[in-house]
This record gives structure tokens, C-alpha cells and sequence, in this order.
């Protein structure tokens, strides 16, 4: 077995036990040599190829990465991944993830999971990874729909959502996955939509830079059962004032920009401020309100107060001022370094085991041949 | 007040040598009875008594005082010579109130010893147990002898020099309980001072409260003219072979077992658990043990806790998830997948009484069936159940044998009895136990047609039929593999209607080519088909009571052969041989028959079920009764 360099929790970057590759990688490297068998145009097909594109770009050895999914379309993925893989059970991906990533600190471990996997039948599961910040990094795609089964509603559809399930419309309130997270004390969330492939790397990129869970939920159209749910985020005229880019530090800005010449800032005309009464986030029009109050994205920030009440701003139905980007991204020690270290005290105060010791224990006796 | 007395004087007092002895210590849930019961057990061990433990609480922490479902009772038998089982009747009970006395008396022979605490034989206390009136004084206890103590009063007058209230002096009666049975049994008393002051090691006083009771309920049996005999009980040093032996409960051996299979193997250990009883407290012990590199996950549920066992040993660690009959339920669609990815992983089920939520503190074995059949699709496991306390130690090396050989889950069925009882165990050497090493795949296991080396993760040993083993880090093995059916040998997604086929007749010819010890016989009257025309078997936690069962048959002139199954998928490759032997198959279960419904149904072989399901274990005489009533009928 490998092995590992001395853990001093918080300290290390995310990467830093895991060995890097001899030899500089491409996306074919990390080509399977299995068809890929997602239905032709779905969302899924965009998001393979930005993950191919971008693993080279870690540099690390690639038979230290593994992708462990659930069921459904997406936890398919492993299979076209030329690392090691696994193809789990309903929900129970980040069970094993865990194990695994616990057990061998050596590794890169990728979760790959669906709204329904990860938030129906999995949703224990998925919080319990993220509070005890588990170095996993969750690929949450959200198409808001059933589609290995053929359609029926999801916990992130829209309420009122007619399918074959719910001739009548759905009763349930869907879940925000990005709420569920920060409320689950996750350390790293961010959202992405498939189709944007620049914004979309530059999040996996953040995420695998992180040291403890990450997740990333990805907008990904199915467009079998539920064709054009994100079409708003995606219409380039509609997304400027549908879509709010989040970037630390930056203020959070959207909406066509208010032109220079005009004596405006060149950023967008609308902006994100703090009701001061209850405290709550609303958008402003800033050409009329001033930037003053416009709030300075800090994904760093140790509360997630502010994060959640970002990821509250989008109307769950028409997805207008849907915040995309990384909302929250804190340090804190994770499981698998804090148990390696208990490890390793353990043995400094009472040494090695030693198995004839432990047996024996302090209260024998011996009978005599 | 903590002045020695000397424990060798005795010249006033009457000793007699007893050859074994059964006491059970009833009192309250909250009034320490299992403490007092093993450390009463700790002194007869390193006496060098042969022993047999059987603790009985309730699943309520604290049920409400004095009442009938609180009572929590702790038995021990010694003798010396070699026992098998904590006893039918005890010679001796401690009742710390009159629910203790009324839940236990039924169980007494005439003639029992009957020591009670006398403070807590009020109105009030009777009245809440139905008692009309005071048993102690009604002539009801006739039968028995009766040795009236106010334990509390003179545990609180033992404890005046303290600063405590009578409340808490009053705590410690349970000391001066054990101080007292230690004299009436000539028990050292070293190690329970020593005991007491480690556990109490952060308040002194309490430490020193304790043993001040312990030392007076000890001069109380010496001084008092109620106890005029005490009775020796010498070591069992003839029954035993030569060796090093400490006492040991099965889930102690159990945990210790699994480390030493890590050790063995050397594989790092990883428990993924969730608490549940009767299994939490092999969790407990292995979170001690990390300097052994043993690494224990407190899950969020059942499955998170076989999940991420499972996810360790695809990792390379020796994956284990500890529970009961509920757990497993829930854990059933996790086996499966384990079943089909073929990798090794150890499924502990501590048997508790079910369905359901069930009787979580009593014992059972009616997760038999669910072990063997409790999954969607052919999904085989193979299955051992250790007989006794210390053999879950070797239980535990075998289950980790059968896993890391054949890549396979295995269940390892132990029971509430067998958890919590006790016995002495031969401390074995590290250099006697099985040598678990395996190998991990390093290389391509395949040459292509166009000459390339590849690795296919599904390509069998011909022998065991297991699947190499390539852990993620190994450069050149990537593969990934899954739940959905795979092509044998690439282990590619495959819907082929032969290819599925011929991967369930594989993983079943797997686990059926297991290799396990045949049965033995035993027979003094002559091998199978020679000697006894009745034969016993029994699996799990049933052996003590049936070996001593058929002892007692066998010192009246009976003649009855006795087996016990060790491994339950696959069966011993001569068991159907053995079967036949015989005229009259006896199967002593705690459960309705479902050991006899699979001989049955594989050896067509007409096995007679004798079941019990109280969720207690079987009485000794009981099944002597029966047996004598089959043997009787033979003839």
C-alpha cells in the first residue's frame, strides 16, 4: 500500500497526496474504450468532455482517480472513463466514495450522481458526505427529471410538473441542491450549466482544487423527457438577465451592461443588495439605485448566510437570477485527514499494536501440561 | 474503616468443596447487576474455574424502578471440571428487590440459597409486584434458604467516613453484594480493587467508596453468624490443556479475531458501522484498537455502513460491517452488489430475537434464511457461525479466509447469547494463526489478438474461481466495474441472455467450490453407522446446551452421537454422507427449523426440528428430555 505523508489537519492543499503523472496527459487518455450509450444530444455528452478535457490538466496519475456513481443516466460515466470506476447502487454512491476516499488518502475520488440518486433515494447519504467534509468531490447532475425510468418527476422538479407519475401535476416543493448543501455545512458548492463548457471547467477546477467535499451541481438538459428546462440560462439574450456569475471578490452584477459611454460602469445594469429591514437578498436596478449597496461576492466567507440567501434568489419555476458559479468555498479539516491523524496518535501514545499483547490482555491464567 | 482483615482466617467457619456452582445476580437496570456479575466473573477466571456466563437485561436503559420488565439479571457457572453452558437453575440468587426475587424464583430448586436485600422489601416495593404480602415472612420461601441482608443500611453505614449522601453511598450496595458472594466462594479479591481503581481513576473517592463496600460486604460474610459456611470451588486446571487462558466474551473474540485477520492478511482494517444491539459493542472495541491501524466509521445508517466497508476493500482494506437481523435487512441490496462486483467483505449479524424491531437484547437464530437467501436474484454468500464465545475469534479468521480467497462477501452469524456470554480461552500463539496474505493484481492479466497486453478484472483463477483483485493506484489496471451483469473475464456491461447465464452458474459454483472442514462425529460408541442410531446436530450458539444435553444421556447408558455445523453455505462436503447415516436426525434451532428446512431440502433427508424461540438459549435438561424421548421412541 502507498504510503502517506504525515497529516497536519487544514494544512495540505487538496492534491497534495496524490502522485502526478510521468508524462503530460490528453483527453484521450482518459477515453474509455466503451460506446457511449447516453440518448443522442443529451446534456450528458457535454459534461464527459469537459471532464476528459480537463482531468489532463491536474496532472495526476491517472490510475489514482476514481469515479464512483450510483443509478441513472449519469452514473453511467465511469464506464467512459479511463480510470478506475464503479457503477454502485441507488444512492449509495457517496457511501462507498467515502469508504474509499477514508481508507486510501492517495486517491482522487469522483462522485457522479443524478438529482433523483442524490437527493430522493440517496439524499441521507449525500449530507452526512458533505458535513463530515469527506474529500470527495460530487457531480450533482440536475436535468429536474426521471429519465432512466422514463420520466417521472424529480425532487428538483417544479412543483405542479405533469408527467406520467403526476397526470395532475406534482405536489412536492423541490429542492434547491445548492440550499441542501450550504445547509448541510458543506465546504465547497458551486453550480454549472452543461452547455457552458468554459464555466463549467473553471468550477471543476475550483472543486478539485478544494481539500474536502466539494459538490457541483450541473444543469443538464435531458432532451427526451425534459427538453429546454434550462433554456432560459442558455438563449444568450435571455441568459443576461436570467443568469448572475458569481466570482469571489467581484460585486455581483447582471444584466446587459450599463455602457461606459453612457458614463455607466461597463457592468451590468442590475445588481444583488441586502434588504437592510429583513436581511434577505433582492435584485436592484442599479442604473436607478446606485452601486453602493451592491454586494462583493465572497465565496470565502465563514458564514453561509449569505451564500444560502444567494442560492434562494432564483425563482424555482422560471429560473430567473439563477446565481452559477462557486458560492461557497471555506477551509476546514476533513474526515479522512482527522481519522489518519488519530491514527497516527494513537500508535505515537500506546505504540504499534501488537497482536500477542492484545490477546493476552492483563487477566490470565496458566494451566500446565 | 478500610482496615484488612485477614481472608485466609476461616478456622471458625465452615468450608466445604463444591465440584460447581450457578449464581445469578438480579437486581434493577440501574442497580449495576451485569458490572457485579462480570467481575465476579473476572475473579473466578483467574482462579482457574472453568465458566459459562449468561447476562439477561432488558432493551430499556433504565425501565422504571422495582418493576418487573426492569429487572436485569447477570448468571455465572464455575465449576471444576469443563461446562458448557451458564446453567438450567442457579444454587444461588441475589435479589436486590422483591421484582428481582419474584421474576426469579420461579427458576430456583428447592433448597436454593436466596440472598436479599431486606431494605427494599417494603410496602411499596411488594405492592408494585403484586407481592399480597411479604414473601420473606409469609412461609412462601420455605423451599429455599433465605439469608436476610439490608444491604442498603449496611452499605451506607459501611460508607460514614465519606462524604456522600445516603443516595449515593447507597449506590455502591452492589459492591458490598459481590464483597459477600466473593467470601461465601473464596474469589481473590486483588483484581476488583485494582479494577475499581482504574475505573474510578478520576474521582478517588468513589474509587475508595466502592472498594470500602466491596472489603465490608466481605467481613460481613465473615462475621455473621447467617453465613456459616462457605464453599470452595478449585480450579478446572484437569480440563483444560496446557496453555495461557483469560475469559473472553464472543464479541470480544470476535473483535479481537477481526484484527488478528487483518493482521494476518496484512490489510488495514475498516469498520463501517452503524449502533445497533447486540453488535454495537464489537464497534466499541475496534475504535479502541487504532494502533493497529484499524480504521471504524460510525455510518449515518446501515447501509452507509456496509457501503463504505465496501467502497475500502475496493480500495484494498479488509472491509467489515458489523450489525443485527434489522441491519442486515436493510444492508440486503448492499451484499448484492458486493456479491457482484466479487469482492471481499465481512457481513457480522449478532442474531438478536425478530421480526422486526424484535427482542433486541435476547438471543435468536432466525437470520439463517435471511443470510442464505435475503436478495433479489442468485446471490450466494457463503455463511460461518461460530458455537461458542471464544470461537468467535476463529470464526472471525475464517470468514476473513473465505472472503480474501474466493472474493465474495461472507456472513458471519453469531448471536446475543454467544456476544454477551462468557468462557475461558486458550490464548493462541500469533504464529499458530492462518496465514492470510494475499496478492494483489500488478500486471495485464491477457494478451490480445493483436498481441497487446490488457487487463480484464473479471478473468478467474481456475482453482477458486475468484477474480483478481486490482486496487485503484495500480498503473495500467484501470477498469471499472458495477451492478449491472458483466461479461465474464473483460467484465464489460453485457445483456447477452448466455453470458448472464453463465456468470450465475459461475458465482454459485464459486461459492459452492468453497472449501470447508468436513463435519466430525461424535460418538464414543462408534463411528457413522457403527455406534448410535440417533444423531444431534446443531449450529451456533446451541452447542452448549446440546453437548451437555447429550453428556447427561450418555452418563444414564444412552448412546446418541452428536455434530455441529461451523460453515452453513456451503455445507461440509460429507455432511449428506453423515446424515444418512443415521436412523434419527435431531436439529435443536432457536428458530422455527430453518437449518432442518435446508438439509432437508438438499439431502432429502427426514431431519426432526426441535425449536424454541423465547429468546432465551435452550435449557440443558430440556433438550436431554427430548433427546432421551427420541432415543426412547427408537427403539
Amino acid at each position: 500500500m502507498t504510503t502517506e505523508a504525515p497529516a497536519v489537519p487544514g494544512t495540505r492543499t487538496a492534491l497534495a497526496l496524490v502522485p502526478t503523472a510521468d508524462t503530460p496527459q490528453t483527453a484521450k487518455d482518459f477515453k474509455s474504450d466503451q460506446e457511449v450509450r447516453w440518448c443522442p444530444g443529451c446534456g450528458d455528452y457535454a459534461v464527459l468532455a469537459a471532464v476528459q478535457g480537463f482531468l489532463p490538466e491536474l496532472g495526476l496519475a491517472k490510475e489514482n482517480i476514481v469515479f464512483i456513481s450510483g443509478i441513472g443516466c449519469s452514473s453511467r460515466f465511469p464506464y467512459y472513463l479511463n480510470t478506475y470506476g464503479m457503477h454502485s447502487i441507488h444512492g449509495r454512491a457517496p457511501t462507498i466514495a467515502t469508504g474509499l476516499a477514508a481508507s486510501r488518502r492517495d486517491l482522487s475520488v469522483w462522485v457522479v450522481t443524478g438529482d433523483g440518486d442524490a437527493l430522493s433515494i440517496g439524499g441521507n447519504h449525500l449530507i452526512h458526505a458533505l458535513r463530515r467534509n469527506v474529500n470527495l468531490k460530487i457531480l450533482l447532475f440536475n436535468n429536474r427529471i426521471y429519465g432512466l425510468t422514463k420520466g417521472q418527476y424529480s425532487p428538483t422538479s417544479e412543483t405542479g410538473k405533469i408527467t406520467k407519475s403526476t397526470p395532475m401535476g406534482s405536489l412536492d416543493t423541490p429542492f434547491n441542491p445548492v440550499s441542501v448543501a450550504l445547509g448541510a455545512e458543506a465546504s465547497f458548492v458551486a453550480r454549472a450549466v452543461d452547455s457552458d463548457r468554459k464555466q463549467l471547467t473553471s468550477v471543476l477546477r475550483a472543486a478539485a482544487e478544494h481539500h474536502g467535499s466539494a459538490l457541483v451541481e450541473i444543469y443538464q438538459n435531458c432532451n427526451i423527457f425534459n427538453d429546454g428546462a434550462f433554456e432560459v440560462l442558455k438563449d444568450k439574450k435571455q441568459a443576461e438577465e436570467a443568469v448572475i456569475r458569481l466570482e469571489h471578490g467581484k460585486p455581483i452584477r447582471f444584466g446587459a451592461p450599463l455602457p461606459v459611454e453612457e458614463g455607466g460602469d461597463g457592468l451590468g445594469s442590475k445588481g444583488v443588495v441586502r434588504d437592510p429591514a429583513t436581511g434577505d437578498l433582492r435584485v436592484v436596478d442599479v442604473a436607478k439605485e446606485g452601486t453602493e449597496g451592491v454586494l462583493v461576492h465572497d465565496a470565502h466567507a465563514a458564514s453561509p448566510t449569505t451564500a444560502f440567501a444567494l442560492s434562494r434568489l432564483a425563482d424555482p419555476h422560471t429560473l430567473h437570477h439563477t446565481p452559477v458559479g462557486v458560492f461557497r468555498d471555506v477551509s476546514r479539516p476533513t474526515y479522512e485527514d482527522q481519522m489518519a491523524e488519530q491514527l497516527e496518535r494513537a500508535v505515537e501514545q500506546r505504540g504499534k499494536g501488537d497482536l500477542a499483547a492484545l490477546l493476552a490482555g492483563n487477566d490470565t491464567w496458566t494451566v500446565a501440561g | 474503616m478500610t482496615t484488612e482483615v485477614d481472608r485466609t482466617s476461616r478456622d471458625k467457619k465452615d468450608v466445604r468443596r463444591l465440584d460447581r456452582v450457578i449464581i445469578r445476580f438480579a437486581g434493577d437496570s440501574g442497580d449495576g447487576m451485569q458490572l457485579t456479575g462480570d467481575r465476579f466473573t473476572s475473579e473466578t477466571a483467574s482462579l482457574g474455574n472453568d465458566l459459562s456466563t449468561l447476562p439477561n437485561f432488558p432493551a430499556e436503559i433504565r425501565a422504571p424502578a422495582g418493576t418487573l420488565p426492569g429487572v436485569s439479571s447477570f448468571q455465572v457457572h464455575f465449576a471444576d471440571h469443563d461446562i458448557l453452558t451458564p446453567g438450567d437453575a442457579p444454587n444461588v440468587l441475589v435479589a436486590m428487590n422483591p421484582a428481582a426475587l419474584k421474576a426469579n424464583v420461579p427458576d430456583l430448586p428447592p433448597g436454593a440459597e436466596i440472598i436479599v436485600n431486606t431494605d427494599e422489601f417494603n410496602s411499596r416495593a411488594l405492592a408494585k409486584v403484586g407481592y399480597a404480602g411479604n414473601p420473606l415472612e409469609d412461609g412462601s420461601l420455605d423451599a429455599y434458604h433465605v439469608h436476610p441482608v439490608p444491604l442498603t443500611t449496611l452499605t451506607v453505614e459501611a460508607l460514614k467516613p465519606f462524604d456522600l449522601t445516603r443516595k449515593e453511598a447507597g449506590r455502591s450496595k452492589n459492591m458490598f453484594a459481590l464483597g459477600l458472594l466473593s467470601w461465601m466462594y473464596h474469589r481473590p479479591t486483588e483484581n476488583t480493587e485494582a479494577f475499581l481503581r482504574a475505573k474510578f481513576a478520576r474521582r478517588p473517592e468513589i474509587a475508595e467508596a466502592n472498594i470500602t463496600a466491596f472489603r465490608a460486604g466481605w467481613n460481613f460474610g465473615e462475621t455473621t453468624e447467617d453465613f456459616a459456611v462457605s464453599y470452595e470451588v478449585a480450579p478446572a486446571a484437569s480440563a483444560f490443556p496446557a496453555g495461557t487462558y483469560r475469559n473472553i466474551s464472543g464479541n470480544l473474540s470476535l473483535a479481537y479475531g477481526l484484527i488478528a485477520a487483518s493482521v494476518r492478511a496484512d490489510l488495514p482494517l475498516f469498520l463501517g458501522s452503524y449502533p445497533i444491539t447486540p453488535a454495537s459493542d464489537v464497534l466499541h472495541e475496534l475504535s479502541r484498537h487504532k494502533n493497529f491501524g484499524v480504521r471504524t466509521f460510525q455510518a449515518e445508517d446501515e447501509i452507509a455502513g456496509i457501503g463504505a466497508a465496501l467502497g475500502a476493500s475496493f480500495g484494498g482494506s479488509l472491509g467489515v460491517t458489523t450489525t443485527s437481523g434489522p441491519g442486515v435487512a436493510l444492508k440486503s441490496e448492499a451484499i448484492g452488489l458486493a456479491v457482484s462486483l466479487e469482492l471481499p467483505l465481512l457481513i457480522i449479524d449478532i442474531q438478536r430475537g425478530g421480526p422486526s424491531t424484535g427482542l433486541p437484547t435476547k438471543t435468536e437464530q432466525a437470520d439463517l434464511l435471511q443470510a442464505m437467501f435475503g436478495r433479489n436474484g442468485e446471490a450466494p454468500v457463503p455463511i460461518v457461525a461460530p458455537a461458542t464465545p471464544a470461537e468467535c475469534f476463529d470464526a472471525a479468521l475464517d470468514a476473513a479466509r473465505i472472503a480474501l480467497t474466493y472474493r465474495t462477501p461472507v456472513f458471519l452469524l453469531s448471536d446475543g447469547y454467544l456476544a454477551n456470554g462468557s468462557e475461558p480461552w486458550r490464548v493462541p500463539e500469533v504464529d499458530e494463526l492462518p496465514d492470510l496474505r494475499v496478492q494483489f493484481a500488478t500486471g495485464p492479466n491477457v494478451t490480445l489478438p493483436d498481441g497487446g497486453q490488457a487487463f480484464h478484472p473479471y478473468l478467474r483463477d481456475p482453482a477458486t474461481l475468484a477474480r483478481p483483485w486490482a486496487i485503484p493506484g495500480t498503473p495500467g489496471l484501470e477498469h471499472r466495474i458495477g451492478g449491472i451483469e458483466k461479461q465474464d473475464g473483460t467484465g464489460n456491461i453485457s445483456y447477452d441472455p448466455a453470458n448472464h447465464d453463465h456468470m450465475v452458474r459461475t458465482r454459485q459454483a464459486k461459492v459452492d467450490g468453497v472449501t470447508v472442514p468436513d463435519v466430525v462425529v461424535d460418538d464414543p460408541s462408534g463411528p457413522p453407522g457403527e455406534g448410535a442410531r440417533v444423531l444431534v446436530l446443531g449450529w451456533g450458539s446451541t452447542y452448549g446446551p446440546i453437548t451437555a444435553a447429550v453428556r447427561r444421556i450418555r452418563r444414564e447408558g444412552g448412546r446418541i452421537a452428536q455434530t455441529h455445523l461451523r460453515n452453513l453455505n456451503p455445507f461440509p462436503a460429507n455432511l449428506g454422507e453423515v446424515l444418512r447415516a443415521y436412523d434419527k436426525v435431531l436439529l435443536p434451532e432457536m428458530n422455527l427449523g430453518q437449518l432442518a428446512l435446508l438439509l432437508r431440502a438438499k439431502y432429502l433427508v427426514d431431519v426432526q426440528s426441535l425449536t424454541q424461540v423465547t429468546g432465551l438459549p435452550f435449557k440443558a435438561e430440556q433438550l436431554a428430555s427430548a433427546f432421551k424421548e427420541a432415543l426412547d421412541d427408537d427403539h
